[in-house]
């Protein structure tokens, strides 16, 4: 009677086909089949594999991780040196020019010393020298003096007596 | 570009609606005819017989071979676009048994994503128009859920023993009412499979079935045809929403049913 | 005529079990409402719970499901 009905209704025998069991055989069958096909595929072949990868990339990242890592302490240490290195230059030049100062003092001082005493041999010289021609002068002061003394005397009418002039003349260029 | 061949595709949907309105516009709807078993060769059919549910089984291990399998072949460390599909959908559903079932439900793993990768792919290759859609079948889903049920089942009983009984026995209810409740857990327990079959043939063939009534109301309507073809339009955009939410409560259901069985105390 | 009466009480059977997926779509939207809200207040916890989310809405929905089954068999197969 059902089927009667629906055939009027639908012109045409629609009943649902999934409740036909006529065919639940096929089907289950069918699904089996490709169920176990997949799971053989999955199972033998395509999860491992992609397992596999994944782990790979798991493994090349953390690599690269602890790669990135060693770099990065390597370019610690290397700015460090690089500090270093920068502080090491900086002291050596500040002890270079330290050194050439005191270098250049100590020319300088004994440029000094020597020309102090050039100097001073020189100024000793020409001491001696002005203390010669010092004494040349008055050496020429007291013959001149004697000289004109003994003139002045001659002129004057005295008859000179040249030790006495000499002696007048002593007393009075020595005051 | 895709404007112009929109507005196109639709003049030509609303004239050859006017030219070839039909005569006598008769509502004539079969929307589970698309559900018709069929034999490839003959008609006759017994078990082995290879029908249109054996094509559209096979072509779903062909996607299934092809996305994981061809897919992956390259093994490359930075993926291409198959290989990230397949990738996505492995890391899918290895989180989802390691987080639903627990780490020991890992095991299950292969089984569990062969149920999820043949449901996916048979529900995505039902949308293609004409074709047919195996989980559409009750026989199908059926014979899928009697299997996770089973596991289930077995996996209890021999994991935790006559403990697994405890599944029923809520120690947390007040004595009185635990035989009342081992009843509901008891019926609830077996209405699992009922559920969990139906459900996924329900969804996927209520929607192939609204899309085919939608179909009829277009041919019968003439130049307003447009007006069913934006809703079927929609309707599919539904449905390619619902396979694969359907194949993720599926699988997801799985691992709930999973955990229940390796690890049965409420 | 009885054949008439017969098929009246199936379509009228089918309509009356429809409803039943309307109720299932009231059931779902509480779900995913609830979620939702439970998701703004605490969204940090919103994206482990998804998971349940899914499972909820599938319960909800197998028992519309079944209503539109009964109207399926009421249609089709009765």
């Amino acid at each position: 009677m059902a089927s009667n009905t629906q055939e009027a209704a639908h012109g045409g025998g629609s009943a649902m086909p999934q409740l036909d069991f006529s065919t639940f055989g096929n089907q289950i069958f069918w699904l089996v089949v490709a169920l176990v096909v997949i799971y053989l595929i999955l199972s033998r072949v395509a999860l491992p594999r992609i397992a596999a990868v994944l782990a790979e990339r798991q493994g090349t990242i953390t690599n690269d991780l602890a790669a990135a890592e060693d770099l990065k302490a390597k370019a610690v240490e290397a700015e460090n040196a690089y500090n270093k290195a920068l502080a090491d230059a900086r002291a050596e030049t500040q002890r270079i020019a330290a050194e050439t100062r005191a270098e250049i003092q100590a020319g300088l001082d004994e440029a000094i010393a020597k020309a102090d005493e050039q100097i001073a041999a020189k100024a000793a010289e020409s001491e001696k020298a002005i203390a010669e021609i010092k004494a040349g002068a008055l050496e020429s002061v007291k013959a001149v003096a004697t000289d004109t003394a003994e003139a002045l005397v001659v002129a004057l009418g005295g008859s000179a007596d040249k030790d006495a002039i000499a002696k007048a003349v002593a007393e009075r260029t020595k005051g | 570009m895709g404007k112009i061949f929109f507005f196109a595709a639709l003049a030509l949907v609303v004239v050859s609606g006017l030219i070839f309105a039909p005569a006598e516009a008769k509502l004539a709807i079969h929307p589970m005819d698309q559900f018709q078993v069929s034999a490839l060769f003959g008609d006759h059919i017994s078990w082995y017989t290879p029908t249109n549910v054996t094509l559209w089984m096979a072509l779903a291990v062909a996607a299934v071979f092809a996305l994981l399998v061809l897919g992956s072949s390259r093994r490359a460390i930075v993926p291409g676009r198959a290989q990230s599909v397949a990738e996505l959908a492995y890391g899918f559903i290895y989180k989802m048994v390691e987080d639903v079932a627990g780490k020991d439900g890992v095991k299950f793993f292969p089984y569990i994503m062969t149920l999820f990768m043949f449901i996916v792919m048979a529900n995505f290759l039902g949308l293609i128009p004409g074709s047919f859609t195996t989980t559409s079948h009750i026989a199908v889903t059926a014979v899928l859920a009697a299997l996770v049920f089973v596991t289930v089942t077995v996996v209890g009983f021999v994991k935790n023993g006559v403990g697994f009984l405890g599944l029923f026995w809520v120690s947390s209810a007040p004595l009185a009412l635990r035989p009342i409740l081992a009843i509901i857990e008891l019926i609830s327990y077996f209405v699992r499979p009922v559920s969990h079959s139906i459900r996924l043939a329900g969804n996927v063939m209520a929607g192939h079935a609204v899309l085919k009534v939608f179909a009829g109301f277009a041919a019968a309507l003439g130049m307003f045809s447009f007006l069913p073809i934006f809703a079927i339009t929609a309707v599919y955009a539904l449905e390619v929403l619902v396979a694969f939410i359907q194949a993720y409560v599926f699988t997801i259901l799985t691992c709930v049913y999973l955990k229940d069985a390796l690890h049965p105390s409420h | 005529m009885e054949g008439d009466i017969a098929q009246l009480g199936q379509f009228v059977g089918a309509g009356l079990a429809a409803i039943g997926s309307g109720a299932a779509a009231i059931g779902v939207g509480h779900v995913a409402g609830n979620f939702l809200a439970g998701a703004l207040r605490n969204p940090s916890a919103a994206a482990g719970q998804t998971a349940t989310l899914f499972i909820g809405i599938a319960f909800a929905e197998a028992l519309g499901i079944f209503s539109f089954l009964v109207a399926l068999l009421l249609m089709f197969a009765v």
